[in-house]
């Protein structure tokens, strides 16, 4: 490569012929990066001919017919908003508007922490980018710090907190003998993490597993938080989805505020209003006072600055247009617990067929689990026996999004399941 | 803090926090059965692990908009944040853009779904004609990776966090001056920013000569950050002869180009014309990278519209690329917003809609052009001193006046006009109307300020 270092500042080259041959190949040492294992899964689903095929990998909520839904409130949202206002940039902190009323939603309409202006919050690129903003302000602010991840978890939760290069570390969860809690396991780590540690929770509706600790557990976990000092960080996507009541599913939110814990909180707006594409969320961090609420906020504007320089408004809309019209918001809450009865009605309806079909195994977790997902407990061999016999989509963890199950394939998807589980 | 001595039942903000205290300093029915879950004292003092956080300073750029939001007089003009204004100094929505919209609103077949993580296929495969030419041969070769991305800004980071885990050479130059956000986003991504002269204050046009010296002694295959026109802050462009001395001058040192792409069509009101710098370099075989914006050709600013193009040796290196994209992309956001992207998409594909855009988007380019010309004119009937020329010459939405922060800072208190305090201004914000008073302003700043 010497020869093409000229030295001084001659800049003439013979033609244009050998700048051609003189640029080099920058990215021939690329590997080819591996496949999302969640959304590696639709598009697989989509390659697949077979009319009998079943998705149920990715967790985006599916009518009864398997067919994607818009909601009404949504439609009408867009409907009044199309043609109507410009498109100008938000302020680097997103809509004023779609965060109040979001906020509302996580800490309650009375809150005294949203009268007082004690919480630092803005508009975030949904979920992820709510996860992602707070990584990344975690990293700045409290650059000795580490976040402890339960197990399992969302894979992309592990993706968030390397690339903004916060250490991990994992603490007890789910239980795989019992399909449930590995409570005594949590409280364990709890109580052995350092003072003062960082945590991720999921504040209804875990995902992948659809374990959620009962309201006194959560007391417990909050009491144990108190005594360790330590952060909680609510990931919550899930939010009127679980139960088909928001309030009740921002019930541990609520537990660790009534302890006057100092939470910081990611919100989704993609599974319960269906905005998915939008990408609307909204990261919140409680603060002492409102100053100090105000020092946050702005930082956090700093770190979305160089990301994005201000969030989509499209999405913002339709959520402050349907939150702030009472009417609208009515009927959101009725779509909401449509989905989250129609999700619930599917988990009864696959035990009662793998119990129908003779199943030598416990099928509880199906309806004790909650939310979109359910944790079948099923092996990676067995879920590629699922797909490959079956033409049954999951991710190989045996998570099944129930949103993907249908009055008319949950014979045919108990029927598989029941096939390649019967052996043990 | 509000005060405790008001006639509302409820209690101030500081008497609930000394309720929240006592509850915590009485304990909870849970500590009498277990004493290990006993709060220890300095639990309850619950201060915040954010503590230590103190108050960012204003964006430099968004802030004029919030001292301009705060000023009641009704001659007060906004010529900081670079967004397009009518005649009328109203925001814009394009026709083309409305049609669009309404086709989406009214079509019930569509879904809200995420996007794949690389964003909506039409879309990328339209960016990519439009920047590079529909009949680019780095596209008919497949070289070219897209990824939809959030605007400029996040086209421009994606690239950055791409180059810092994958290049070799971690450095970046940037043009002096640049938009304010470049160095936060490069650096942020891990790259170490350098500048190379570009703006000579003594010509208030190119300093071409410090320009090729700078690039000149750049390290081999440094990247270097070059705007594909209407330069911003400045408004200076490089001649088509400069761009061509540029580009062997680049790739005789390997150094990447990486193109930002914010206002193509919008400088010269010609899509092409716009683009010839960046296909100047496609043409040569070589590689590079573009990010491009439509938040102001198409007036989408908030629906954070951009794609990020990568021209690669081969489509092989092309396919292995965008799959390392998303692992950028997946841990940031997911995947990118559906709606701006949508919009730019129908218009794109369909002919007659996209020719109805090159209107609109000529019409704007004109006005501004119409602006440059008049306050030109109303400068040099005042007989204001100095050369004003550079105001015709630049290009695009700005303007760098050659003012200074203390005649910046005069015109802003006595005649209510809001800028950057490096002298930029946007045109865009001007109007027939506003004109004479700007000219005022400025003649004013000259002749008293410093």
């Amino acid at each position: 490569m010497a020869h093409l270092i000229r030295a001084g500042s001659s800049c003439r080259l013979a033609s244009s012929g050998a700048a051609r041959s003189m640029s080099t190949a920058w990215w021939r040492h690329v590997e080819p990066a591996a496949k999302d294992p969640i959304l590696g899964v639709t598009e697989a689903f989509l390659a697949d001919p077979s009319p009998a095929k079943v998705n149920v990998g990715v967790g985006a909520y599916r009518d009864d017919n398997g067919k994607p839904v818009v909601l009404e409130c949504v439609r009408e949202a867009e409907r009044r908003i199309a043609g109507n206002s410009n498109m100008e940039y938000l302020p680097m902190g997103g809509s004023v508007n779609m965060v109040q009323e979001t906020l509302k939603l996580a800490y309650g309409e009375d809150s005294d922490l949203i009268k007082d202006k004690r919480i630092a919050a803005v508009q975030a690129l949904s979920g992820t980018g709510a996860c992602r903003l707070f990584a990344d302000f975690q990293k700045r602010f409290s650059p000795d710090s580490q976040i402890y991840i339960p197990v399992p978890t969302w894979s992309n939760h592990h993706n968030i907190w390397r690339d903004a290069h916060v250490p991990q570390r994992t603490f007890h969860y789910y239980h795989p003998e019992s399909k449930g809690l590995d409570f005594a396991g949590l409280m364990d780590d709890v109580k052995n993490a350092p003072n003062g540690s960082f945590f991720l929770l999921h504040a209804c509706a875990h995902n992948p597993t659809g374990v959620d600790p009962t309201e006194e557990q959560w007391k417990e976990i909050s009491n144990q938080f108190k005594v360790k000092g330590h952060f909680a960080l609510f990931d919550m996507a899930y939010q009127g989805f679980a139960s088909g009541d928001p309030e009740r599913d921002a019930k541990s939110i609520r537990i660790f505020l009534e302890d006057g814990h100092l939470i910081g909180c990611a919100q989704s707006y993609a599974k319960n209003m269906g905005l998915y594409g939008q990408r609307v969320g909204c990261l919140s961090v409680v603060c002492e006072d409102d100053k100090q609420a105000v020092a946050v906020k702005s930082q956090l504007q700093q770190l979305a600055r160089p990301m994005y320089s201000n969030p989509p408004v499209h999405g913002a809309l339709i959520v402050s247009t349907i939150l702030s019209d009472p009417d609208l918001k009515k009927l959101w809450l009725k779509e909401v617990k449509g989905m989250a009865d129609r999700i619930i009605g599917m988990r009864t309806a696959l035990k009662q067929n793998l119990e129908k079909l003779g199943s030598p195994l416990s099928w509880e977790h199906i309806t004790k689990q909650i939310g979109m997902f359910c944790y079948s407990g099923m092996t990676p061999e067995q879920v590629d026996r699922l797909t490959n016999e079956f033409h049954i989509y999951m991710t190989r963890n045996g998570r099944i999004s129930m949103a993907g199950v249908t009055t008319g394939n949950v014979g045919y998807l108990a029927n598989a399941i029941h096939e390649v589980t019967k052996s043990g | 803090m509000h005060g405790g001595n008001d006639s509302h039942s409820s209690p101030s903000p500081a008497d609930r926090r000394i309720s929240a205290l006592v509850r915590h300093l009485q304990g909870s029915p849970l500590d009498a059965a277990d004493p290990c879950l006993a709060v220890a004292p300095t639990a309850a003092a619950r201060i915040s692990v954010f503590d230590h956080v103190v108050r960012a300073p204003e964006d430099p750029i968004l802030g004029v908009t919030v001292a301009y939001n705060k000023d009641p007089s009704p001659v007060k003009l906004n010529l900081g944040v670079g967004a397009y204004r009518t005649e009328e100094g109203k925001p814009l929505v394009l026709n083309v853009v409305r049609k669009a919209e309404q086709i989406l609103v009214n079509d019930r077949s569509r879904v809200k779904e995420y996007l794949p993580i690389v964003g909506l296929a039409d879309f990328n495969k339209l960016s990519a004609k439009l920047i590079l030419g529909a009949d680019s041969p780095a596209i008919q070769d497949n070289r070219v990776t897209t990824v939809q991305c959030l605007s400029g800004t996040g086209s421009l980071r994606v690239g950055a966090e791409f180059l810092s885990r994958h290049y070799h050479q971690l450095t970046i130059y940037i043009p002096q001056p640049t938009w304010g956000n470049h160095v936060k986003i490069f650096g942020l991504a891990g790259l170490a920013v350098k500048t190379y002269r570009y703006y000579d204050p003594a010509t208030r046009g190119l300093n071409f000569r410090g320009l090729l010296e700078d690039l000149g002694s750049a390290p081999f295959g440094a990247i270097v950050l070059l705007h594909a026109c209407a330069h911003n802050p400045t408004g200076v462009d490089p001649t088509a002869q400069e761009w061509e001395q540029i580009r062997q001058l680049m790739r005789s040192k390997a150094l990447l180009p990486f193109f930002d792409s914010a206002y193509q069509g919008f400088a010269s009101g010609n899509l092409d014309a716009d683009a010839q710098s960046i296909r100047m370099f496609v043409k040569d075989g070589g590689e590079c990278l573009v990010a491009q914006s439509y938040a102001k050709n198409m007036g989408l600013y908030g629906e954070r519209v951009g794609a990020l193009s990568m021209v690669c040796r081969s489509a092989d290196v092309a396919s292995r690329v965008e799959s390392q994209l998303k692992l950028v992309i997946r841990p940031m956001y997911s995947n990118p917003p559906i709606h701006g992207a949508s919009i730019v998409a129908t218009i794109l594909k369909d002919r007659a809609m996209f020719q109805e855009w090159e209107v609109e988007l000529k019409a704007m380019a004109d006005r501004i052009i119409s602006m440059r010309k008049q306050l030109f004119d109303a400068l040099r009937s005042r007989g204001t001193p100095g050369d004003w020329s550079h105001i015709i010459k630049q290009i695009g939405m700005f303007t760098f006046t050659g003012l200074n922060s203390a005649q910046v800072a005069f015109m802003t208190k006595e005649y209510h006009i809001y800028l950057t305090s490096d002298g930029r201004i946007s045109m865009a914000g001007l109007s027939s109307r506003t004109v004479p008073h700007l000219a005022d302003a400025i003649h004013a700043a000259v002749t008293k300020a410093a």
